[in-house]
């Protein structure tokens, strides 16, 4: 479809009139196929632009189209029908007694018939591996469960695009993995678009494509490969690399020439493996 | 302060059908000065064990000391309130409970609570916002204008003003920039050489664990797993898979390095540039096992 995008045009936003622009003049374009990560130090406007992606929040200046509608009052709940979000805290997003209350309140804002919300209840539980958990009560779950159910209530309402705003920020690496890999299969399967807000380096590798937000600016818009790329500038701006990409910089600091920015161990060990097997 | 674990089990709601064995009979020992991990898979009991370390609970068997002071299962303990000024308890996302109107006023909260003159609290109160580097300016500001990590670092402040000797550490790091993780963590660092305080870290960062504690507490289902250097624990990749944790970065990709290029580097610490220098050494062919 020729409109099957997010779209940013020249927004510029902030919380209160005496408050600095927290979003200055921001332009970008996510097409509905991708997965991309936005990185950036806190402060830097992540987190409002995933609010202002589905009328959380409405920018000053600018305008935003999701698949050619403009974001407003009046297009809201058409808008909130396609861009689906789960926050950081898993504790503050259940709204029903039960896990199975709690998928259909999304749906029943939607106004659904009844037999599509029952068999959507089913097919987005199990998709995010929750079936049989209909009738707990959510808050007796892990905060990895409790995220699951979150991504199955988004799921529920069939959008086009998920956005995850550190959405893994509060669970143990197992819990990480866990609604990731989740995440990853139900994008694979029903051709999603993925907005993941993250701090998580190791995940930003496996992106699609990367933006990089600084002082309410894209920074950057580039592959993984290139991000990681300039060490030293993202270091400028508050943020980090992962380590695989630094011990590549203090490799070629000690005079091994790689051929590429490795992203993964891999990589790397693939080329010295090379490098050694014709020294 | 030296902290004692002696055969310490916590059960909730006993007797109920939600009884639940958060701790099982736990026996360790930190010494004084040590700066300490503890390690685990969500529910293991690691909140459990620090909320015994200012008696916000007591254990329902064995005993805990710290330093002078004693929580004994079914014994009142009367100094509760002298224990709590000794060990200052960073929670998780601490920000959330800053409520005064002025920065100035919500470090200060803790120590006025113990009735620290007001003389005394001027001066801890500058003191510990330059401990956690933030500027004196800010001191009339309100806490709700300033950044996430700025916030954190009030909070924090708020803790250090009341002089602790030991400082236990609820994942201080969750949801900072990498900056802010680093940052904060240095800080910690340097606070704990400085004041020599006894420093207890929960965290699900394995990496953190390596670079920053002295000994390392793996607790699983409420026991001690493994408890050692962390050079040592961490050198047990399958020991710290089974209890679904990973090993640190650093070690996981020098076990690949063995693995692929049959070289062996062992990992004793070595910054990324050093590891790099033996690597290169590995790929020109220089470490040939003359």
């Amino acid at each position: 479809m020729e409109n099957s995008k997010i779209e940013f045009r020249n927004v510029s936003f902030r919380y209160q009139e005496d408050m600095p622009w927290v979003l200055k003049n921001v332009s970008f374009t996510i097409s509905a196929d991708e997965w991309v990560a936005i990185i950036g130090h806190n402060g830097s406007g992540k987190s409002t632009i995933a609010k202002l992606m589905n009328g959380l929040l409405f920018p000053q200046e600018g305008e935003i189209y999701v698949n050619g509608q403009k974001v407003s009052r009046e297009t809201i709940w058409d808008v909130r029908e396609k861009v689906g979000m789960v926050f950081q805290n898993p504790d503050n997003q259940f709204v029903g007694t039960t896990v199975r209350d709690d998928v259909a309140f999304g749906m029943e804002n939607h106004g659904m018939p009844r037999e599509l919300m029952l068999e959507r209840i089913e097919t987005s539980l199990a998709a995010v591996g929750m079936q049989g958990y209909e009738e707990q009560e959510p808050h007796r779950l892990s905060g990895g469960q409790k995220q699951r159910v979150a991504i199955a209530s988004v799921l529920a309402v069939s959008p086009k695009y998920i956005i995850l705003d550190e959405a893994t920020a509060m669970l143990d690496p197992k819990g990480r993995k866990e609604i990731l890999k989740t995440v990853l299969e139900v994008q694979e399967q029903r051709n999603l678009c993925l907005v993941t807000i993250t701090h998580d380096l190791l995940e930003v590798t496996q992106a699609d494509r990367v933006m990089v937000m600084n002082e309410g600016e894209v920074w950057l818009e580039a592959s993984p490969r290139e991000v990681f790329s300039k060490q030293e500038q993202l270091q400028e701006i508050g943020l980090d690399t992962p380590f695989i990409t630094k011990l590549a910089d203090e490799l070629k600091a000690a005079g091994i020439s790689l051929t590429r920015e490795p992203l993964n161990h891999q990589e790397l060990l693939e080329e010295l493996w090379t490098l050694r097997s014709t020294m | 302060m030296d902290i004692t674990f002696d055969h310490v089990s916590y059960t909730y709601q006993p007797n109920s059908p939600f009884e639940h064995h958060a701790l099982k009979d736990l026996s360790f020992q930190f010494s004084s000065g040590s700066f300490v991990a503890v390690i685990g898979h969500t529910g293991s009991g690691k909140s459990t064990l620090i909320q015994h370390l200012n008696g916000l609970v007591q254990p329902t068997e064995g005993a805990v000391s710290i330093g002078s002071y004693h929580l004994q299962a079914g014994k009142k303990n009367k100094k509760l309130r002298e224990l709590r000024e000794k060990v200052g308890v960073v929670f998780q996302y601490p920000e959330h409970q800053l409520f005064e109107e002025t920065v100035e006023k919500d470090i200060a909260f803790g120590p006025s609570n113990f009735g620290v003159g007001e003389e005394d609290i001027k001066q801890r109160t500058k003191e510990a916002i330059s401990a956690v580097h933030l500027s004196e300016d800010m001191l009339q500001r309100s806490p709700f204008d300033l950044s996430g990590g700025q916030m954190r670092r009030v909070a924090i402040a708020g803790v250090l003003a009341m002089d602790p000797d030991v400082l236990v550490l609820d994942e201080p790091t969750a949801g900072l920039d990498p900056r802010g993780q680093k940052e904060i963590m240095d800080m910690f660092a340097r606070l704990h050489k400085q004041k020599q305080l006894t420093t207890v870290l929960v965290t699900h960062s394995m990496e953190d664990a390596l670079n920053y504690a002295d000994h390392v507490i793996i607790l699983k289902d409420g026991e001690v797993y493994k408890e050692g250097a962390p050079l040592e624990i961490f050198k047990e990749k399958e020991a710290l898979q089974s209890v679904q944790l990973d090993v640190p970065e650093v070690i996981e990709f020098l076990g690949e390095v063995e693995r692929t290029l049959d070289e062996k580097i062992s990992y004793q610490g070595q910054s990324i540039a050093e590891l790099a220098k033996e690597l290169a050494q590995v790929v020109k062919g220089g470490r040939d096992h003359e």
